[in-house]
């Protein structure tokens, strides 16, 4: 089942907090759904994330996906290897596959995720 | 008002088979099974089989039957004069307008099978129907009547194996049993660039055959998704998205199937003039940077609009996008700068002459 150190939303998306930042990434659902990952479309560090708005896109050869923010924040790093190997997210969804970092800007948001296990059940339903 | 879909002789082959399926052509096909990008290395690198029932098949027969699909096809059948030998052609209408694509095959003494597109089996066949002269007959087998394409490097061993022969030469046809038992015809032709065949059969006899060609570890089950991404690779056009009725072979990259050698056909005086003129606009192949390209994206120059994107997928080869436009003649030359709007952003493509991908097992 999907990782019970993570937090998850909506649109599965995952996020890991590392103090006060977060790691954000799509989750093993998600990938499958798309199918092999082509192409990825990412912030550049220093671009704002607002919570529910969309901060970038994911690509399949049939189809695109926008990528929404699972909580608000500043990008601090951004995984440069997704542009030669996009395919780790279908590999590595929750290692490999992490998209960006960011600094928090309200932790407070973190609470309006689901649990992993709300997630598993959120999937049930939605598969 | 939703019409239900078709299914294939295979569908539950399909499903066993856990793929996901698509509506296309009026039919509920398979797109994908292990994956597109999975498929597509598959058919490069070993073998992979497609369904291809849903496509129509068309016989017809009689003393002028040879005369009047001449007048009908754009391309001389002279070049099939030759029992067992095939022929890709497009037939257009008084306009020039491309009504099809297909494949016509010379199969018996005043007989021909023609295979063409799915999506316009009932045009074709009304079209077909009507120009054919008191005594040639046609009939549409594509109900009773199954394909499936078997196509990769190992293709030909497979099939060798299967029917206890070698198959026919490339762009010819000929009967096999496969197994020592099913009846077939393989036709040494395809869609994907590499060798291989398409295996005409008794629709019932489909899953058989199916089966028999899965059977081999070396094969794959391949979909939709990776018919359209290996047949872009090679620059195959798709009526209905890379031409159509509104669209004379010329302008679509098809002069080499249009032959002012032979005699009257239909749409002849037309392309004539087009030929001699030269086309406005042309299809042209495009080299993308970022991003896939898809159909309706449009395609600038210099900042302007001057077409949009007809094909377009992620090549697994290449792995980078590939795409087909129309644009004015004059931005046609390989090398050209143009740009795809892809939603939000501005790439740049570059024409190329197509193929994208040349070292295959048909072209190494």
């Amino acid at each position: 089942m999907n990782p019970a150190d993570l937090r998850y939303d909506k649109e599965h998306e995952w996020v890991r907090v590392e103090g006060d930042s977060a790691v954000i990434g799509i989750s093993d659902f998600a990938q499958d759904q798309l199918g092999e990952v082509v192409y990825v479309d990412l912030p550049s560090v220093g671009d704002v994330l607002a919570v529910g708005e969309t901060f970038g896109e994911i690509e399949s050869v049939k189809s695109v996906s926008e990528l929404f923010a699972p909580v608000s924040g500043t990008v601090v790093e951004v995984n440069d290897e997704l542009d030669s190997a996009p395919e780790s997210i279908n590999s590595d969804a929750y290692g490999a596959g992490w998209m960006v970092k960011i600094k928090l800007a309200d932790p407070a948001e973190l609470d309006g995720l689901m649990s992993s296990v709300e997630y598993d059940a959120f999937v049930a339903n939605e598969a | 008002m939703t019409e239900e879909l078709l299914r294939t002789p295979l569908y539950a082959e399909h499903l066993a088979l856990g793929a996901r399926m698509v509506p296309f052509a009026g039919f509920e096909m398979p797109v994908q099974y292990a994956g597109i990008i999975d498929e597509h290395r598959a058919v490069r690198t070993s073998a992979g089989v497609f369904d291809v029932c849903h496509m129509a098949e068309f016989r017809v027969f009689g003393f002028e039957a040879f005369d009047a699909l001449q007048g009908l096809v754009t391309n001389d059948l002279h070049k099939i004069d030759e029992m067992s030998k095939a022929v890709y052609t497009v037939m257009c209408d008084e306009a020039g307008g491309i009504i099809d694509d297909l494949i016509v095959y010379h199969t018996g003494d005043l007989e021909y099978l023609i295979i063409a597109n799915a999506s316009n089996r009932a045009v074709d066949a009304e079209w077909i129907a009507a120009h054919l002269p008191e005594g040639v007959e046609f009939v549409d087998e594509s109900d009773r009547t199954g394909l499936i394409a078997l196509q990769g490097p190992e293709a030909v061993r497979i099939i060798t194996e299967l029917s206890g022969e070698e198959p026919p030469a490339r762009f010819h046809i000929a009967e096999a049993r496969l197994d020592e038992s099913i009846p077939v015809l393989l036709a040494r032709t395809g869609y994907t660039g590499e060798d291989g065949v398409e295996i005409v059969c008794a629709a019932s006899d489909a899953p058989a055959v199916w089966r028999l060609l899965l059977s081999f570890a070396e094969v794959s089950p391949c979909g939709l998704g990776a018919r359209d991404t290996l047949r872009l690779e090679m620059g195959y056009p798709l009526h209905g998205t890379d031409m159509d009725r509104s669209i004379d072979p010329i302008s679509a990259g098809l002069s080499w199937v249009v032959s002012m050698k032979k005699g009257e056909f239909i749409g002849r005086e037309v392309l004539a003039a087009i030929k001699e003129a030269g086309p406005e606009r042309k299809l042209v192949g495009l080299s993308v940077s970022e991003g896939v390209p898809r159909h309706g994206y449009p395609v600038l120059h210099d900042g302007v609009e001057v077409g949009t994107v007809a094909s377009g997928t992620f090549s697994p080869n290449l792995e980078h996008g590939i795409a087909t436009a129309y644009v004015p003649a004059a931005l046609a030359e390989p090398g050209t700068c143009l740009e795809i709007t892809a939603r939000r952003k501005n790439v740049s493509a570059t024409v190329v002459r197509p193929p994208f991908v040349t070292h295959t097992s048909l072209s190494a």
